[in-house]
């Protein structure tokens, strides 16, 4: 059975819980911590590594199949000679992604997940370890393919990059709020596909994003097309910059 | 979604609160669950006393509090009801608004007793 839904009971652990109680005076105190701070303590860890190394971080997220990998080939073949990046990629099987990445001159980290579906901050963190950040200037993650649980885990990252595939539907925006609301930046992707698939429209995305009281920026991509990559490459660019200030 | 998880970290934080004040035994939590959490509240419930088996807080009654998604407008500064999917301002339309509540995952008060032999 599964980890994340409470349905692991074993005989040991039902009596135990069951377990009577004592006699005793009652003391309350206001506790007031965030339930996810284990996580968020690794990820602060994790983001002064970076910070210290001058380096900017981005949490790449997305549903499966949405176009990050195929993203990060054409920004390693327009961006490599510029910047020197490095990419830390997660699945729950497989080294595809790490491959193809190391093909197109980077250094890849793999995280085989086996089961869970997100990437925490201990799974960065040990990742780091295999990389020497001294030489880099971009550290792309490219978290599992999920529109749900990568949303909840701070990883160390600067920034959030959402991306959206044509093909998905523009409505996901409001079907997953708490991904979307998470964006820095939302990437349309596959966009040579809006001629066949008429029925998805950008602005509706938008609107579904905006919804979400989210600022962020919309850029409309193709992998295929690189003048559509301009502005994604422009923004990672002034991001860049802004980490080598701080 | 990781209710277990989330648990599981609940029961480790009540545990190390349990040593820090001599207390033999964690009588009863209350969380701040909104739905912009990414936690569900039922799932978490269901998931507390598994993960508090064999912990100072195997028998403590876990009570959640659902907060409702509330925003503040940012152009005409109204505070107003809204939904997950749906955040703009009710009172002017506008889009621009700051969650006043609703993504909150907090662990708010917790009772425990010290332990039985302590003399006052």
């Amino acid at each position: 059975m599964c980890d994340t839904c409470g349905c692991n009971v074993t005989p040991g652990n039902r009596e135990r819980a069951n377990a009577p109680l004592h006699e005793g005076g009652v003391t309350a105190v206001d506790a007031l911590a965030g339930l996810l701070a284990e996580n968020d303590h690794v990820a602060a860890h994790n983001r002064a590594h970076f910070d210290a190394h001058g380096v900017l971080a981005v949490n790449l997220m997305s549903a499966p199949g949405s176009g990050k990998t195929r993203l990060l080939e054409a920004t390693l073949d327009a961006l490599g000679g510029r910047f020197r990046i490095a990419v830390v990629e997660g699945d729950l099987e497989t080294e595809n992604d790490a491959e193809r990445i190391r093909a197109h001159g980077a250094p890849a980290v793999q995280i085989t997940t086996g089961t869970a579906c997100h990437l925490d901050a201990h799974l960065v963190h040990d990742a780091l370890h295999a990389l020497d950040l001294d030489g880099v200037d971009i550290v792309f993650v490219e978290n599992v393919g999920n529109l749900v649980c990568p949303a909840s885990f701070d990883l160390g990252q600067h920034r959030n990059v959402v991306l959206l595939s044509v093909p998905e539907g523009d409505d996901k925006p409001a079907k997953y709020p708490v991904m979307f609301r998470a964006a820095d930046l939302v990437l349309v992707t596959k966009c040579d596909l809006l001629a066949v698939l008429d029925e998805f429209s950008p602005e509706r995305a938008e609107a579904a994003l905006r919804r979400l009281a989210n600022p962020a920026p919309v850029m409309r991509v193709s992998a295929r097309d690189p003048e559509s990559l301009a502005p994604w490459f422009e923004w990672l660019a002034a991001e860049r910059a802004a980490v080598a200030t701080r | 979604m990781h209710e277990f998880s989330v648990a599981a970290a609940l029961v480790r934080q009540l545990a190390r609160l349990a040593a820090e004040r001599g207390a033999c035994a964690v009588e009863r939590v209350t969380l701040e669950v909104g739905p912009l959490s990414g936690i569900e509240p039922a799932l978490l419930a269901r998931a507390f006393p598994l993960a508090a088996a064999g912990t100072p807080a195997a028998a403590a009654a876990l009570e959640l509090r659902r907060v409702p998604v509330r925003v503040r407008c940012r152009e005409c500064g109204a505070e107003s009801a809204a939904s997950p999917d749906d955040l703009s301002c009710r009172a002017c339309g506008a889009w621009r608004t700051a969650l006043a509540s609703g993504d909150e995952l907090l662990l708010r008060t917790v009772e425990y007793r010290l332990e039985e032999d302590s003399h006052v």
